[in-house]
């Protein structure tokens, strides 16, 4: 396995208390394979990535406990050098807005080939021209020319591509993308998600792809993760969710897609607002806005059931779930 | 870039002619330069009236300050009290006032931004809280507080410094008259790369040098520090006018013969050339340093550059 | 073009505080100050107003309160000095003419004799009074001038910024020396005339960025669509929300306006004898400052004191105000 994750806890410190950003979070990916975390904002999805490639803000924030297995070496047990030299040469993270992600001050050009002038110990110059190599590869048009130009010259797009250069700069085997095309237009989403996809299967690495898209993952996914008030709660291969969902949670985001086939008919949308990590509910913390609550739902925390021997459920119900759908 | 240039040298001129003929104004309206001329004797009206007429003074306001800037700009600042060229005085002051600014200036880039960015990487712990003590005090406590208890202890009390700097004023004996200038710009410039830094910190772009891997100096010094220094390297550009103007106490405490002393002395003895000479070149010297300000601010901004 | 850092501060100059929205004089760890929100959302109670919530910080900020309570003994005194100061700050005796401390007089005597007890007292009405009354000038001239200059833009505007710039050409403690010179007034209202004078373009920049920026909010754009006039729109749209940022600068303002008092004072050309004013006493102690060091420190620590409980209380405010901490 590349990356396991094993019951990660996040907490963030405020005047207002302790936040509870991730609870008890577990996933794994191989090599090759994409895994989508879906989930609102506020989730959680973000935050276990931070913690997974070490660029958490402690404080406030704090690793509560867990294990981060890279290669099966805990990486949450390295020394800050070690885990530094994991970061941008295993696995590298493509952030959301490029613009703000990539330094105003310093070129394109000094930004990516500082990957090889750090890691891999290059001369500036021989650094650039691998600059001019990764922006070709991103299918930057005139990279050569472009190369000394500032992030802010660039279009989104066109920015967004430098970002996943400069993740892949030195092949990483694990490549973690933060909605990489959120910020985006709709018409250049989809370029640049191929772009990523490609490269990925190229250079047969992992993805971890944070998206609260549904639309987005369908296509490049293999297996999805939904995270809610920081747990996981649902895991599945793709094909089987989108089929059936096996948590109301689940459900719920699938219903709230627009779809040409629905034309005329109100659109869903989750009641309630997402949970207050302050004060997180008891029992299963979806309850209050799940339609299929009972009880039980309020006093018990529902464990990660197993649906089949690819799937897992956080539902006492998620046989009726399941069920549900099909009806 | 070389139009922005051009625009911002035109931007100058109507400031400059603002700024020289407002002091012009204040000297002239305010004071009567002929009662200057005859010391502290009242002047024998036939003779003011005569030196009226020599000096131009009884031509309407306007007509005496474009002569005079004709004048300065043919490099005559006319005659000081003693009969000495005001040129003279400032080629014996200038240099001075200079060394003593460059002392200051160099200060605060050392001193100030350092402690920035201490403070500024280690908000809320207590280096951070006591520095910032120190600067309110330093801010709070006039400089010519600062300057008298400074001599009194260094100078007076333990002689590690001549509480008084020779008339060549050479840059060892500026050392404590410069720290004691720079003293709140340097607190200034300590608190806003503070802010600046601590504003930074927590930017996305800090946020990627981390995940790529980048060792903690580089993140700090390539990517944090020369995006935080773009407001203080400002700020300091713009002291530099204002420390030389400013510079009048400091060299009135330590008896440093620079730009300030002389000014002084024009303004008790109510001269009017040396006055406004010495601040006719002030002002373009603080024009001057804001253009070259704005100038590096287009280098380190490459976002300015190409705007 | 690049914004302009305005003139900053020579000796005891008005204070760079143009440059103030990014200097904040922070006071973390000094207490529980506004709380930010949580990394994640989970925002809860009442939404307040920014007048509101600011009261609610400052009350429970003691960097507030002590400056406030500071202040406020400053204030009381130099309204009525004789309250904690019985003698006559001008009967002086030479015969104790540097004398040290002794019995009813704490501070000892100042080089004419003066009781450097009673003297201090006294000075806090020149420097209160030239604080406040300064500022006030210039938080009225500028926030009009500015205000308007944003407001309606086009040539007022030009002619705004160019006038600014030409006012912060001027060194601030030079322009004092060459006005103030010839003015033989001993009362402390020319030195308030000239501060106002040169420290209006320093308010007028604020108030113009702030008109201008709230300005383009879509609730003042909405008024505007709806048919307000043009003074409907300042009064009640605008000005209540620039006036925050102004209002921060301005009591940071004071403090440094007082120390430019003194400063001047100092000089020989602000406040002049026989009003009592601290830049006076300490420039005429400082020629016997190693045989008398008292008559020197007394008037500077109060000087010292006043000038930092002006600075953290503009400090308190712009915390409490600035919402960008939020």
């Amino acid at each position: 396995m590349l990356l396991e994750v094993r019951d990660l806890h996040v907490e963030f410190r405020t005047r207002e208390g302790v936040v509870n950003a991730v609870n008890g979070v577990s996933y794994e990916v191989d090599a090759g394979e994409t895994l989508a975390v879906l989930g609102e904002s506020g989730s959680g999805k973000s935050v276990t990535a931070q913690a997974i490639v070490g660029i958490l803000d402690v404080p406030p924030g704090r690793i509560g406990g867990g294990e981060v297995l890279f290669k099966g070496q805990d990486l949450l047990k390295l020394k800050e050098d070690e885990r530094r030299k994991v970061r941008g040469a295993g696995m590298a993270m493509i952030f959301q807005d490029a613009l703000s992600s990539l330094n105003p001050v310093l070129s394109v050009g000094q930004q990516l080939g500082e990957m090889f002038v750090v890691h891999r110990g290059m001369s500036h110059k021989d650094a650039k021209a691998r600059a001019v190599e990764l922006m070709d590869r991103v299918r930057i048009p005139a990279a050569r020319e472009r190369v000394g130009q500032y992030p802010h010259q660039f279009s989104g797009g066109m920015r967004q591509r430098i970002m996943i250069a400069m993740a892949l700069a030195l092949e990483p085997s694990l490549i973690i993308a933060d909605e990489p095309t959120t910020a985006l237009d709709v018409t250049v989403q989809a370029q640049v998600m191929d772009l990523l996809a490609e490269l990925r299967r190229e250079l047969h690495m992992g993805l971890i792809l944070i998206t609260h898209d549904l639309g987005v993952v369908a296509d490049v996914a293999d297996r999805i993760a939904v995270m809610y008030a920081g747990k996981i709660v649902e895991t599945a291969p793709v094909h089987d969710i989108y089929k059936a969902p096996a948590h109301p949670y689940t459900r719920g985001l699938l219903d709230s897609i627009p779809r040409l086939d629905q034309k005329g008919s109100e659109l869903y949308a989750i009641k309630g607002l997402p949970p207050n990590l302050l004060n997180i509910p008891p029992g299963c913390s979806f309850h209050p806005r799940c339609p299929r609550a009972r009880d039980v739902c309020t006093t018990d925390e529902p464990p990660l059931y197993e649906v089949s021997g690819t799937r897992h459920s956080a539902c006492h119900f998620w046989r009726e779930t399941l069920h549900d759908v099909d009806n | 870039m070389g139009r922005y240039v051009i625009r911002r040298l035109l931007q100058m001129i109507p400031v400059f002619i603002g700024a020289t003929l407002l002091i012009f104004l204040m000297v002239n309206v305010m004071g009567d330069p002929i009662q200057g001329l005859c010391g502290n004797k009242a002047c024998d009206p036939a003779t003011a009236a005569q030196l009226r007429r020599e000096f131009g003074l009884d031509k309407p306001v306007w007509q005496q300050y474009l002569t005079y800037m004709g004048h300065v700009f043919e490099g005559n600042f006319g005659t000081a009290f003693n009969g000495q060229p005001v040129i003279d005085l400032m080629a014996a002051a200038f240099p001075v006032t200079i060394r003593l600014t460059i002392v200051a200036i160099i200060f605060e880039i050392i001193i100030g931004i350092a402690l920035g960015v201490v403070t500024g990487l280690r908000r809320g712990r207590p280096v951070d809280t006591t520095v910032l003590l120190l600067t309110l005090v330093v801010i709070s406590v006039p400089t010519f507080v600062t300057g008298l208890l400074i001599q009194l202890l260094l100078g007076v009390e333990w002689n590690v410094i001549s509480p008084s700097v020779s008339p060549e004023a050479p840059f060892n004996e500026l050392i404590v008259p410069g720290l004691v200038l720079a003293s709140v710009s340097l607190a200034y410039v300590t608190r806003l790369t503070r802010t600046s830094i601590a504003e930074n910190r927590r930017a996305d772009y800090v946020r990627t040098a981390i995940a790529k891997g980048l060792p903690r100096r580089r993140v700090v010094v390539r990517h944090l520090l020369r995006n935080s220094l773009i407001p203080v390297v400002t700020f300091i550009g713009t002291d530099i006018g204002s420390l030389m103007g400013g510079a009048i106490v400091t060299e009135r405490i330590f008896n440093i013969h620079g730009v300030g002393y002389q000014l002084y002395q024009g303004i008790l003895r109510q001269n009017s050339q040396t006055v406004v000479g010495f601040v006719t070149v002030l002002v373009l010297v603080f024009l001057v340093a804001n253009l070259l300000v704005d100038l590096l601010y287009a280098v380190l901004d490459p976002r300015i550059r190409y705007a | 073009m690049p914004e302009h850092t305005p003139g900053g501060p020579g000796d005891g100059a008005i204070a760079p505080t143009g440059a103030g929205g990014q200097m904040d004089i922070a006071t973390e760890g000094a207490g529980p100050g506004p709380a930010p929100g949580g990394p994640e959302e989970g925002g809860f109670g009442q939404p307040r107003s920014l007048w509101s919530d600011a009261w609610h910080d400052l009350r429970r900020n003691p960097v507030f309160i002590i400056s406030s309570l500071v202040i406020l003994f400053l204030i009381v005194i130099s309204i009525w000095p004789s309250l904690i100061a019985s003698g006559n700050p001008l009967s002086c005796d030479l015969a104790h003419a540097q004398d040290g401390p002794s019995p009813g007089h704490p501070f000892g005597f100042n080089g004419q004799g003066c009781d450097v007890y009673t003297r201090t007292v006294y000075g806090a009405r020149a420097s209160v009074t030239v604080g406040v009354c300064a500022t006030a000038g210039v938080a009225v001239v500028g926030s009009i001038l500015g205000g308007l200059a944003g407001f309606y833009g086009g040539t007022w505007d030009a002619l705004l910024s160019r006038l600014t710039d030409i006012f912060f050409g001027i060194p601030v403690v030079l322009g004092g020396l060459v006005l103030l010179s010839v003015i033989t007034s001993s009362t402390v209202w020319p030195v308030v005339g000239f501060i106002v004078l040169l420290g209006w373009p320093q308010i007028a920049r604020i108030a113009r960025g702030s008109v201008i920026t709230i300005k383009e909010n879509d609730f003042v754009q909405a008024a505007r669509a709806l048919g307000a006039s043009d003074s409907r729109m300042l009064l009640r749209h605008i000005m209540p929300n620039a006036i925050a940022p102004v209002i921060v600068v301005a009591t940071i303002a004071l403090g440094t306006f007082i120390s430019l008092e003194a400063t001047l004072s100092f000089l020989g050309v602000g406040v002049k004898p026989p009003t009592v004013s601290w830049g006076i006493d300490i420039s005429s102690a400082s020629p016997y400052v190693r045989n008398a060091p008292h008559m020197l420190l007394w008037p500077a620590g109060a000087l010292a004191i006043t000038v930092l409980a002006f600075i953290m209380l503009g400090d308190a405010v712009r915390d409490a105000l600035d919402p960008k901490l939020r």
